[in-house]
């Protein structure tokens, strides 16, 4: 006994087994990206700035599930029985409301960000379905108007390429107040993409880097957002709808505002939603991810009585049909893509794997869309890289994946017993954690409890 | 000629009516009474007709004109002019803030003085301020001319682009990237032109202005300009 107590003699370092070493131990606060992006700073002075949403793990829409039929109601038949998708937007207000086949619009996405051809694309894919596609921060090209049968023309801060004209032809106009990408800050567009035709139609020197202002220039705060959107009406003689786009922050607030000063839509987008260029640090910590912000955009609509009266179109982290039949069932009236119709046209395609080898990184995590040098062809203005996408082909792969969204939706909600996808409801849902239980204020599966409502 | 009365008539008829002018028009001059400061006046206008407003107006009076020419007999609200694309605005009075803003052509005349932020974001259009300007104007100006008979408010021009700014008074301080340069010949002779589109050549010359525009050192991200994001 004694002896098995004495400490056994230290061994030669040569003779110790590779057993005796733990493996290396990263830490989970320093972890190997965090030291990258530290060496990064040190060695180039600058903030990092890449495309896309927020990558970080959030509450979503994976951490819900629908209840389906049972006992006490019954579902209907899946290729028999009507299951609507079809919704009407702007008509608090215009004289020409929006009429869509499906609940699924393009989000707003630059000519300039993207290239010509991906922009006829989305416009070609959007049209076949029968929904909109949006401009973005650099004005409408004559393609995208010749494409898209439905066109959204947004209205920025940076007025880059505004003319009364294009606000004519037009079939909505959307006022952009922020994206969910960066709540607070406005567009940006590194030199590489400044080519001379960009360049002219957002009046700005060739291959400059631009920061376009992140506040409207002729009106701050609700009171004068009312007297903008009179304005716009004025101009267009009261018929197109008009959209009040705002990043997901304080949506019970925004959306209340946005109704008060008359907007015919209210357009929420949640931190997952996609840019073409921002600030890491800004798309990972401002705003808030899209299932916190849509209940509480509802309840405002529901406290002014004006729900299903201003259309909501939520957006952020969009990807299958079960994303939008929950978003629909928390009371949203249509849903916006944007990254993942990017992805439809070819963005991230594997094939690619070589060329995204060279840029280091792989396809899945390509994010560098500020630099110009897409392979696929769809985030460049480089005339050979834009060539590479068929614009007809990737219209109609965008096609097919906003009609699998439609399919998948029609599923859900004939599961739950719909006959129109607006009449799925919270009641149909439960959630998986505590989190989003309390977020979308739907009780956590197999309870009865609701995180923060009456009780507890 | 038609006159139109804004007591009685209502704006969106008013309005609607002028968008309906033909570019062959022959209804050229109107006359418009007791504006009462109403907002987006004459806005959208597409045709080379005569506005005249008899009185003050709200905002965004004139807003995103193209050809038409008009007149306020009065002061003007916010916005003024906003995001116009030809013609002539003429101010008799003094202009609210953001006036000529995102304009990308034609001429702003204001008389009097403009406040905050004249010429934000102007994007190819001409103003002309008989008056004083108010601070933070010309804030991101990216094309055309802003002329000043008085003086200018504080961070004139800050992060400009390539408009150019003409101020015949002081400055009381310019905004970042900002800076005085040397006039050219070719400044001179578009700071000559603008004043004679304004009426003004026997009341002022281009040698009593000075110029501001960019520095253009803040073009490009770099750690250098840290300080100045």
């Amino acid at each position: 006994m004694t002896a098995s107590l004495k400490p056994m003699p230290a061994a030669p370092l040569s003779d110790m087994p590779a057993t005796a070493q733990t493996t290396p131990r990263f830490s989970a606060t320093f972890d190997p990206h965090t030291i990258s992006e530290i060496q990064r700073a040190a060695a180039t002075g600058i903030y990092d700035i890449r495309g896309g949403g927020a990558k970080r793990k959030l509450p979503h829409f994976d951490d819900l599930l629908f209840l389906g039929a049972s006992i006490s109601r019954y579902p209907l038949e899946g290729y028999r029985e009507k299951c609507g998708t079809d919704i009407v937007l702007g008509a608090r207000f215009a004289r020409k409301p929006i009429h869509l086949k499906i609940p699924i619009t393009i989000a707003g996405m630059s000519f300039g960000a993207l290239s010509g051809p991906a922009k006829e694309a989305l416009g070609r894919g959007a049209t076949i379905v029968g929904t909109s596609t949006t401009t973005g921060d650099g004005g409408m090209t004559p393609e995208e108007r010749g494409h898209s049968q439905t066109l959204v023309y947004q209205y920025l801060p940076s007025r880059y390429g505004m003319n009364p004209d294009d606000l004519r032809k037009a079939d909505a106009i959307e006022i952009v107040i922020g994206q969910g990408a960066k709540p607070g800050g406005g567009g940006m567009l590194l030199g590489q993409k400044i080519s001379p035709r960009v360049a002219r139609m957002r009046n700005l020197p060739e291959g400059i880097d631009q920061r376009s202002a992140c506040r409207h220039p002729d009106w701050t705060g609700p009171d004068d957002l009312e007297i903008k959107i009179e304005e716009l009406r004025e101009i267009t003689d009261w018929e197109k709808p008009i959209y009040v786009k705002v990043g997901a922050s304080r949506p019970y607030y925004d959306t209340a505002l946005a109704v008060k000063s008359g907007a015919d839509v209210v357009v929420l987008d949640g931190m997952q939603g996609g840019t073409a260029a921002t600030q890491e640090v800004f798309i990972e910590n401002v705003g808030l991810p899209i299932l916190a912000a849509i209940r509480p955009a509802v309840q405002a609509l529901q406290d002014l009585g004006m729900h299903r009266k201003v259309q909501l179109i939520v957006s952020g982290g969009i990807r299958t049909g079960a994303d939008v039949a929950k978003a629909l069932a928390l009371g949203a009236d249509a849903v916006a893509i944007g990254t993942a119709a990017l992805i439809a046209l070819g963005d991230n395609d594997p094939r690619l794997e070589a060329e995204y080898a060279k840029l280091g990184t792989t396809a899945g995590a390509y994010d560098d869309w500020h630099e110009g040098r897409d392979p696929a062809g769809i985030t460049t203005q480089d005339p050979e890289l834009a060539a590479r996408l068929d614009p007809v082909k990737a219209g109609r792969r965008l096609a097919n994946y906003l009609s699998v969204l439609a399919l998948e939706t029609q599923t859900i909600a004939r599961a739950c017993g719909k006959s129109h996808v607006h009449n799925l409801e919270p009641e149909d849902l439960v959630a998986l954690t505590v989190e989003a239980a309390a977020m979308a204020r739907v009780p956590l599966a197999g309870t009865n409890w609701i995180p923060g409502s009456a009780g507890f | 000629m038609p006159v139109v009365d804004l007591a009685t008539v209502p704006l969106r008829s008013l309005n609607a009516d002028l968008h309906k002018l033909p570019q062959n028009t022959n209804e050229t001059h109107w006359t418009i009474r007791n504006p009462g400061g109403k907002h987006a006046l004459a806005v959208g206008l597409d045709a080379p007709v005569t506005v005249e407003i008899e009185g003050h107006v709200g905002y965004y009076c004139g807003g995103m004109n193209k050809e038409a020419t008009i007149v306020v007999a009065g002061n003007a609200g916010v916005g003024v002019g906003e995001n116009m694309m030809s013609g002539e605005i003429r101010i008799k009075g003094d202009a609210s803030q953001a006036a000529g803003a995102t304009g990308r052509g034609g001429l702003l005349v204001i008389e009097g003085d403009a406040s905050a932020r004249c010429g934000i974001s102007m994007k190819g259009i001409d103003i002309v301020v008989k008056g004083s300007i108010g601070p933070m104007s010309a804030f991101m100006a990216q094309e055309g001319n802003l002329v000043v008979l008085g003086d200018a408010g504080e961070a004139l021009g800050d992060s400009i682009y390539e408009a150019r700014l003409f101020v015949r008074g002081t400055v009381r301080s310019l905004g970042a990237d900002c800076v005085e340069k040397p006039m050219e010949a070719a400044d001179r002779t578009a700071l000559a032109g603008v004043i004679a589109r304004a009426g003004l050549s026997d009341d002022v010359s281009p040698d009593e202005f000075k110029l501001y525009g960019s520095a253009r050192t803040l073009y490009h991200f770099h750690v250098d300009n840290a300080s100045a994001y």
